[in-house]
């Protein structure tokens, strides 16, 4: 639950609804039944836009909703979309589900909480919108009714969302760039659209100004700390460096020769990208890679130097005896199942809380099609003390040519305590 | 698969025989359906230890079944039983609950279902045997205040609603007090007929 809980997170920060009347919709819902290449066309899209992620609880029927969705602003559940006409969508039209996903206002014209990524599916086009519609009509109708949010004061009030959308809402859709290759357009319409990749990867500080958004400052997710990288910056998760081809097995299978994903980034693999044909994880590849340009200067360590030293020969320790065995002693790694450290940018951002609470926490890779049956990680919480958890990961960033900066140990004792659903 | 697990071990021991600490459940020769539900549990957020939670979330069924299949085989000693912390009538009153149960209080004797050597039965009911107080103390405790369920209907519950707070420190206290029997393998599925039904257990 770990991604739901950060996208949540990165668009709650503002919220709410409007009095504009009446949207669009005159057409019925009588049409002819759609043929099953539109059906399934529908269901690789609905796919590629997870929405059977979030619209499904655990262990939950397929598309009732009810997932929650918590934010410091309080718990979203997310809404029925199967076709029941009571309690899910049943009733709307085609016209009407393209609205909702191009506007974020449903058919009654109240404006939808921005946890539902309409900001990035507005780029979805006609045809593609009544695909996922189409689809969406021909799953089993659940009745269930949508469980009301629970929203602090004064969240609740969807007059806040107005707020949201004049900052950061802009609608339409996707529009081709005619210098750039049909795959990189391709690439760039699944990033930017379906994907929703930008609601977690875009700089936070996009939320600027207001007190909700010093929260998001730096990168760093309260509730939930992860650090959700730049994908323009190469010293984040910037691809610029990487060979087509590692960048989507990376999308696509959860690990590469280069890195693995992990946390919220496994969840999206786990659950969406996973599914996407080869050329459509190449298209995003292609256009991911021409996002990498962009090398600030490396990081600086607020740890002094004579301590940093210190860190390091107690750092080389711990990796010698609890980490080389699957990294390497040279941070080589066993790739694609045990990634490298040496020369990976993801573990010498800036921010050092993703390699930290991989240390405490481990884990496995997301398994998929791709790599069924992945190795795992064993966490290090129990082990290693904080001063040691500093030490290797102070360690890992700073050898074999890595450029990361020293790590304190108040920091992984921080993280001790980040949530990990 | 060894490797594979690896992940798992600084909690569960190389070969699944538990560590020192006392929460940490031995996983070795319990039946293979049986650890496949709670790893399934765990996936799905209806058994709660967030280390577990988080380790399982993106696994697929079918890698899980793996891992429970590979733990299901091993079969490392059991640790020497606990020296019970409890006088010795606790112990005696631990003893009967399990043995013969309380019909006055509707306990079914635990071996009615987890076999009269306590070693379980495939594919769904475990062993009791190699757990540590604490652990057996904690999931018993855990059913009554349902924070841990099984499959429906979940005759554990049942059981466990009936138990006094005293009831469960005796019965925890007998249990990891037992030596290991010859045979520790569970029995085969059908050995004998359950008192009443559990859906972990199909019939
Ligand atoms: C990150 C989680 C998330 C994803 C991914 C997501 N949704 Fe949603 N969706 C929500 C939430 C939360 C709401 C409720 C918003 C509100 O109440 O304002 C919602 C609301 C909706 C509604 C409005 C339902 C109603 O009764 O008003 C529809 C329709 C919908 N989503 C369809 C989709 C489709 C189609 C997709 C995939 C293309 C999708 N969603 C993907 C979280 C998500
Ligand atoms: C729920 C939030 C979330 C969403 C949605 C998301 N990401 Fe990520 N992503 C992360 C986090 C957190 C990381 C850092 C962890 C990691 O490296 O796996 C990450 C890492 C990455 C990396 C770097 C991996 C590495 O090893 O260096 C790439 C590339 C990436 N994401 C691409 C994408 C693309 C493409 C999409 C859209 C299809 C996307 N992400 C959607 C949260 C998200
Ligand atoms: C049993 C093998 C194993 C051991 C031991 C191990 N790791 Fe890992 N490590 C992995 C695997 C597998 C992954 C990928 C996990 C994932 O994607 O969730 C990983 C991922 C990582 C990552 C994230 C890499 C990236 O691409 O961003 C870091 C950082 C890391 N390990 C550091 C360490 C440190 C430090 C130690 C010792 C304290 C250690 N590991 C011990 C197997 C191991
Ligand atoms: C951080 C420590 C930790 C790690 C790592 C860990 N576990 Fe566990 N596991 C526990 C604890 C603690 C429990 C008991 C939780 C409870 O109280 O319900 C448990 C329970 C279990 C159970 C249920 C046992 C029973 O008898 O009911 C299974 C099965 C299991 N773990 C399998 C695994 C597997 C497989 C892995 C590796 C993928 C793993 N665990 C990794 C700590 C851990
Ligand atoms: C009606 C059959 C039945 C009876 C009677 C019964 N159990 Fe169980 N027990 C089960 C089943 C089935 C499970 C597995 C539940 C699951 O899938 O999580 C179980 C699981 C357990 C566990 C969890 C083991 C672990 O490794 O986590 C403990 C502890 C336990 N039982 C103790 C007892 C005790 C003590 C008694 C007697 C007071 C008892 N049981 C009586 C059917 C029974």
């Amino acid at each position: 639950m770990t991604g739901l809980r950060h996208l949540a997170l990165r668009v709650a920060g503002v919220i709410a609804a409007t009095l504009l009347a009446g949207v669009a919709g005159a057409q019925t819902n009588g049409a002819p039944k759609p043929d099953a290449a539109i059906l399934a066309k529908g269901e690789y899209l609905a796919r590629a836009g997870d929405c059977i992620a979030c619209h499904t609880a655990p262990e939950g029927r397929t598309f009732a909703g009810g997932r929650p969705m918590p934010t410091p602003f309080g718990t979203l559940f997310t809404s029925n979309i199967t076709p029941d006409p009571e309690t899910g969508i049943g009733r709307w039209t085609a016209d009407q589900f393209y609205q909702m996903m191009h506007t974020g206002r449903s058919p009654d014209g109240g404006l939808l909480y921005p946890a539902m990524p309409f900001g990035s599916y507005t780029k979805v086009t006609r045809a593609d919108s009544d695909a996922i519609y189409a689809f969406l009509m021909s799953v089993p109708a659940i009745r269930q009714p949508n469980r009301p949010h629970d929203l602090k004061f004064p969240y609740n009030n969807r007059q806040l969302i107005l707020g949201w959308r004049t900052l950061f809402f802009r609608e339409g859709e996707f529009k081709p760039d005619p210098s750039q290759s049909a795959e990189w357009n391709r690439g760039a319409y699944l990033v930017e659209g379906l994907g929703h990749c930008g609601m977690c990867h875009t700089p936070i500080n996009a939320l600027g100004g207001n007190t909700e958004s010093q929260a998001f400052q730096g990168g760093l997710i309260p509730m939930q700390n992860w650090y959700a990288p730049s994908l323009t910056s190469n010293r984040e998760a910037g691809v610029g460096d990487w060979t087509i081809e590692e960048i989507s097995d990376l999308l696509r299978t959860g690990v590469s020769k280069r890195g693995a994903v992990y946390g919220p980034m496994a969840e999206v693999t786990y659950n969406s990208l996973q599914y996407l044909t080869a050329e459509d994880t190449r298209a995003m590849a292609v256009y991911l890679k021409s996002l990498g340009q962009e090398t600030p200067p490396p990081a600086v360590s607020s740890v002094p130097g004579s301590e940093s030293s210190l860190l390091l020969s107690l750092g080389k320790t711990v990796y010698d005896q609890h980490c080389a065995a699957c990294h390497g002693a040279q941070g080589q790694g066993k790739p694609p199942h045990y990634p490298p450290l040496a020369d990976n940018q993801s573990i010498q951002m800036s921010s050092a809380v993703n390699a930290i609470r991989m240390v405490l926490n481990g884990g496995y890779p997301p398994g998929t099609a791709g790599n069924p049956r992945p190795y795992g990680m064993p966490p290090f919480a129990q082990t290693l003390s904080d001063n040691e958890v500093a030490a290797v990961v102070t360690y890992i960033r700073t050898s074999w040519g890595n450029r990361g900066a020293a790590v304190a140990a108040a920091e992984a004792n921080q993280l001790r305590s980040a949530p990990l659903d | 698969m060894a490797e594979r697990v690896l992940a798992c071990a600084p909690c569960h021991g190389a070969q699944g025989e538990g560590t020192r600490d006392p929460y940490f459940p031995r996983l070795a020769g319990k039946p293979s359906g049986y650890l496949y539900n709670q790893l399934i549990a765990f996936r799905n957020g209806r058994r709660r230890y967030p280390p577990m939670n988080y380790l399982l979330a993106f696994l697929p069924p079918e890698y899980l079944k793996e891992m429970a299949d590979y733990f299901a085989s091993l079969n490392p000693p059991l640790p020497p039983p606990s020296v019970p912390a409890v006088a010795e009538d606790a112990l005696n009153a631990g003893r009967t609950l399990v043995t013969q149960g309380d019909a006055t209080r509707s306990i079914p004797a635990c071996t009615s279902c987890h076999g009269p050597n306590l070693t379980g039965m495939e594919p769904g009911i475990p062993g009791l045997l190699g757990l540590r107080p604490n652990y057996i103390s904690a999931q018993l405790g855990a059913w009554r205040y349902g924070t841990r369920t099984a499959l429906s209907p979940d005759c554990m519950q049942v059981v466990a609603g009936h138990l006094t707070e005293a009831d469960v420190t005796a019965i925890a206290a007998w249990l990891s007090s037992r030596p290991a029997p010859a045979e520790r393998r569970s029995v085969p599925q059908g050995t004998y007929a359950l008192p009443f039904a559990c859906g972990s257990q199909p019939q």
